[in-house]
């Protein structure tokens, strides 16, 4: 590797890069500024939901022909909540949050100068850019986006009639993930191959870090369950667009009988679910690999457990490919079926409560260094076991018949994969920020971040499994035509300021963020006192990351605290002494 | 409660502009060992904050919950969550107490050192075999109760009745003296016949449509389920029941009226419920509402979702046999 001497121009610096940290950088900053329109879009929603016919300058402003004197329409509502959950899920926790990490930490942690293809790595990159693009104009076509949930479910998302975001918007919705579909398949094959080839010397499997092996079976799992969702999304193109029937049947629709028949709806389901379960992995996993790294460093500790954690990664990406049906338990799919679900479903609980309970014992008896990015890991322990638990509910097909699709399941994933995994995130942008930038940032916004954002998610999520069990229905532009539910309108009005408050903590963030990029502190090289090899790099960017040979690897990542050291920490680079026994 | 939160909000929002400004000289960037202190307390306050939030929720919002569950298979679907919630809450307490307890007690001290502690396999086979059990113990559980609700084969003498879905709409449909359904398809639907009756099928004249529902109390009740347009969901809270309504496609759901109307009207958890959403409705200037069993739309199905209902009543068997004899047949509809 010597080809690092070309010279570069500011084009092939900053725009097509092929350099994995100039990617990893491309991908964070993309995704919060989709961040930032998908919050933005839930602060819109909830407003009606709190106060639904109270008229609003900012929904007025924002929504153009979609609002009537501040006052939204059933169908922006509707295309509110759908946009707002795939971009959530997808481009902010999936593209943003793994495509930032992986990126970034694959080559730095396992010492190789870069991905195994810089190509297809800015090919995909730029694929998700693309698909971010298109997205972001479905919003201004004049029908409105696409509407039908962001599980989109035929015949609704098949049928313009139905609704008018099953138009064009729902056209565009198919080409954006589509094409993001193809970016993060080049991802993830890019993050199989080069954990598999290009470890330096001594780095074995069994001495990768945590965030490794959560990278890693992430993008397997990307691998095996994307081109389903690509195959459902491609039949919904040709039912739609070249009147085949896979989905679709017996459909009278104003007036008129449409042509399908012998498609089903239910076939759409399992397809989608395919990849929808063990897409709430591919959101979570890099988010615990993330914890696991910065709460052994911040502990001062070695992560308990190192194997069982590794077990329990592998354990819940083979179950999360044979649990999708625990979504469709009412679906009128046979109940037979429902009870199997079931049973892999709560199998999947115990990997999960052996990752929660080992995230515990690394705390006791740590030397814990508070930290903003330790903050959020330990409040992503606590949100995972408040959502995981109910989890439990979900997924025992008794229980889910009367909770399924209330406002329970909202508070549920929420907290579990939605928050969890946003704080995870948020932990690895505050812990290696220093390795992005070269800057830090700021600790004292770091801790107002937190605790606001802490307050207000619990405050909007954790009331919220009581209105889902008075039996409010999700996706309800409104509740007053249900005097039934007129008793939960002043907790919706709490969840709306929780959520004002939570979203504009967000903004201490974006501030601390952008201002520490220009302005911060200058890092040093290790300033966590880490044992990772990415801290070993240079804190300028160099293209192929070590200056001279890449260091060698001779234990494990987690030698915090060792007996034997006068540091609390002992680089993976450092050899071990004589009969010194590896962990 | 809310004015406090505004006011919540504008520290916040002055706090974020005071701070960004002070950002430009403030380059304290790792955590100090005063840091460690007051954030440690801190996870200790929050973990008052968290409590304090279930308890209130449990408290203030147990009203708002649903009453005593409407039919016998409710009532297992009852104590199941019962049993599980129990469980769940248990687990939830200790586990988030060790959580924040551990973040405040060992918060990092200058000049000491943690315990180098890698690994305990004893320890991890207890939180792997214990979850195991108890999940195999509510696997066992769930599972009973859940065949016991799908399953309506042994039924005896059991009221057969379509529920039809549009948007934004319910209809229904009994099967008549012969208590089976006509065939039916949305491509013979055509003026009066909303349904899609076929009326070239003898089962189909005693077919009974109408637009409200009636169930008659202690007597097994099988619904068909249909859609003519896209998906939704029959949606049934106060009798634990739910099920998707797909075209193309009859589903199925069974319970077994336990309470009537009246009966539930007159129940302790329904009335303070009532009373209470009375009060609200009282000072929005509204009519007082009075409660009757529902059927909802629960999936997403276009504009109206959101007010897509039909009400239930549930009467003693008697009435509700003069009821169905007083309404008109398919066949004298379609006449
Ligand atoms: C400011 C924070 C957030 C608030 C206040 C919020 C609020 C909500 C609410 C109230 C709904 C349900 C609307 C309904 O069903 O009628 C919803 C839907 C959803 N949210 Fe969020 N959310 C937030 C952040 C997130 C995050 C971080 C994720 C990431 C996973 C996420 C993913 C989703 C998804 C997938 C849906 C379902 C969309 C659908 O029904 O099609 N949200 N959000
Ligand atoms: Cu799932
Ligand atoms: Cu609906």
């Amino acid at each position: 590797m010597s080809d690092h001497h070309h010279k570069e121009t500011f084009v092939t610096k900053y725009i097509f890069s092929t350099d994995h940290k100039m990617i990893s950088k491309q991908y964070l900053v993309t995704g919060i500024f989709m961040g930032i329109i998908g919050v933005f879009m839930s602060m819109l929603f909830r407003l009606q939901i709190a106060w639904p016919e109270r008229s609003f300058s900012i929904i007025e402003a924002f929504l153009g022909h979609h609002q009537d004197g501040g006052v939204m329409s059933p169908d922006i509502y509707l295309a509110l909540v759908t946009i707002h959950g795939t971009i959530m899920v997808f481009f902010v926790l999936t593209a943003g949050l793994s495509g930032t990490f992986s990126n970034l930490l694959i080559p730095l942690q396992i010492g190789a100068r870069d991905m195994a293809s810089g190509f297809l790595n800015m090919v995909s990159y730029w694929l998700f850019f693309l698909s971010s693009l298109l997205m972001v104009i479905s919003l201004f076509i004049e029908a409105g986006p696409a509407s039908a949930g962001w599980t989109i479910y035929p015949p609704l998302s098949a049928l313009p009639q139905a609704i008018p975001g099953s138009g064009l918007g729902m056209t565009l919705w198919l080409v954006s993930m589509a094409i993001f579909i193809a970016s993060s398949l080049l991802g993830a094959l890019n993050y199989i191959v080069t954990v598999l080839n290009l470890r330096t010397v001594g780095m074995k499997m069994t001495r990768l870090p945590l965030t490794i092996w959560a990278f890693f079976i992430t993008a397997i799992i990307g691998v095996v369950s994307f081109p389903v969702l690509l195959s459902a999304a491609l039949l919904l193109i040709f039912d739609r667009s070249f009147g085949t029937s896979f989905y679709l049947s017996d459909i009278f629709i104003q007036g008129e009988v449409l042509h399908y028949q012998g498609g089903s709806p239910v076939l759409f389901e399992h397809l989608f679910w395919f990849l929808g379960h063990p897409e709430v992995y591919i959101v979570l996993l890099p988010a615990l690999g993330i914890t696991s790294e910065i709460i052994s460093t911040n502990s001062r500790k070695p992560i308990f457990g190192y194997r069982a954690m590794i077990g329990s990664i592998i354990a819940i990406a083979f179950l999360s490919t044979i649990v999708w049906g625990h979504h469709m338990f009412v679906s009128g799919m046979n109940p037979f079926l429902g009870s199997v679900f079931t049973f892999t479903t709560l199998l999947i609980a115990i990997p999960s409560a052996v990752k929660a309970f080992n995230y515990i014992t690394t705390l006791w008896k740590g030397n814990l260094q508070m930290n903003p990015a330790m903050l959020f890991s330990i409040g992503l322990v606590s949100t995972f076991i408040s959502g995981g638990l109910t989890g439990l509910v979900l997924g025992d097909s008794a229980l889910d018949i009367n909770v399924h699709d209330t406002y329970f399941v909202v508070a549920h994933f929420h907290l579990v994969m939605g928050v969890s995994a946003i704080y995870g995130m948020f932990a690895g942008v505050y812990h290696w920020f220093p390795k992005m930038y070269g800057k830090m940032m700021n600790k004292t916004l770091g801790y107002w971040h937190f605790w606001l954002t802490a307050v207000a998610a619990y405050g909007v999520f954790f009331p919220m499994h009581f209105i889902g069990l008075a039996g409010l229905p999700r996706r309800y532009y409104s509740n007053t035509a249900f005097p039934l539910f007129d008793d939960v309108a002043d907790v919706n009005i709490v969840i709306t300021l929780f959520a004002i408050l939570g979203g504009s903590a967000q903004i201490i963030f974006l501030a601390n963020f952008f201002i520490s990029i220009y302005k911060g502190k200058k890092a040093e090289q290790n300033p966590w006192r880490s044992n990772t090899l990415e801290w070993t790099t240079p804190v300028e960017h160099i293209h192929g990351n070590w200056p001279g040979e890449i260091p060698a690897v001779q234990r494990w990542a987690y030698d915090y605290s060792k007996p034997g050291y006068e540091e609390d920490f002992v680089c993976q680079t450092t050899p071990l002494k004589e009969g010194e026994e590896e962990s | 409660m809310t004015a406090l939160l505004y006011i919540l909000l504008a520290i916040v929002i002055a706090v974020a502009i005071w701070q960004v400004a002070s950002i430009l000289k403030l380059k304290s960037v790792i955590a100090t060992e005063k840091d460690n202190n007051i954030q440690g307390i801190l996870f200790a306050v929050f973990g008052v904050f968290f409590y304090g939030l279930m308890i209130f929720s449990f408290v203030k919002y147990s009203a708002l919950l649903l009453p005593d569950a409407a039919s016998l298979e409710g009532e297992r679907y009852d104590t199941l969550y019962m049993v599980t919630m129990v469980l769940i809450l248990v687990v939830q307490a200790i586990t988030q107490f060790l959580l924040f307890y551990f973040a405040f007690k060992y918060r990092g001290v200058k000049g000491t050192k943690a315990l180098f502690y890698a690994d305990s396999h004893k320890l991890e086979l207890i939180w792997t075999v214990i979850p195991a059990v108890v999940l195999a113990g509510m696997v066992l559980y769930g599972l009973s109760v859940w065949i016991d609700v799908m399953d309506s084969s042994d039924a005896e003498n059991p009221l057969i009745v379509e529920v039809y879905a549009k948007q934004f709409q319910w209809e229904a449909r009994y099967a008549g003296k012969d208590n089976e359904l006509g065939l039916a398809n949305v491509r013979n639907i055509k003026g009066i016949n909303t349904m899609g009756v076929d009326m070239s099928d003898k089962n189909a004249l005693d077919d009974i449509p109408v637009r409200e529902l009636h169930l008659p109390k202690g007597r097994k009740v099988i619904f068909k389920f249909r859609s003519q347009d896209v998906l939704h969901s029959a949606y049934m809270p106060h009798f634990r029941a739910q099920m998707n309504c797909v075209p193309g496609m009859v589903t199925q759901f069974a319970f077994t009226p336990s309470m009537t109307t009246e009966e539930m009207r007159l129940n302790e958890k329904t009335i303070a419920k009532v009373d209470n959403i009375n009060e609200i409705r009282a000072e929005k200037g509204e009519d007082p509402y009075e409660f009757d069993y529902l059927l909802l739309c629960n999936k997403i199905c276009g504009a109206s979702h959101y007010n897509m209902q039909m009400k239930i009543v549930v009467e003693e068997e008697a009435q509700f046999n003069s009821w169905l004899n007083s309404q008109k047949t398919m066949a004298q509809v379609v006449q």
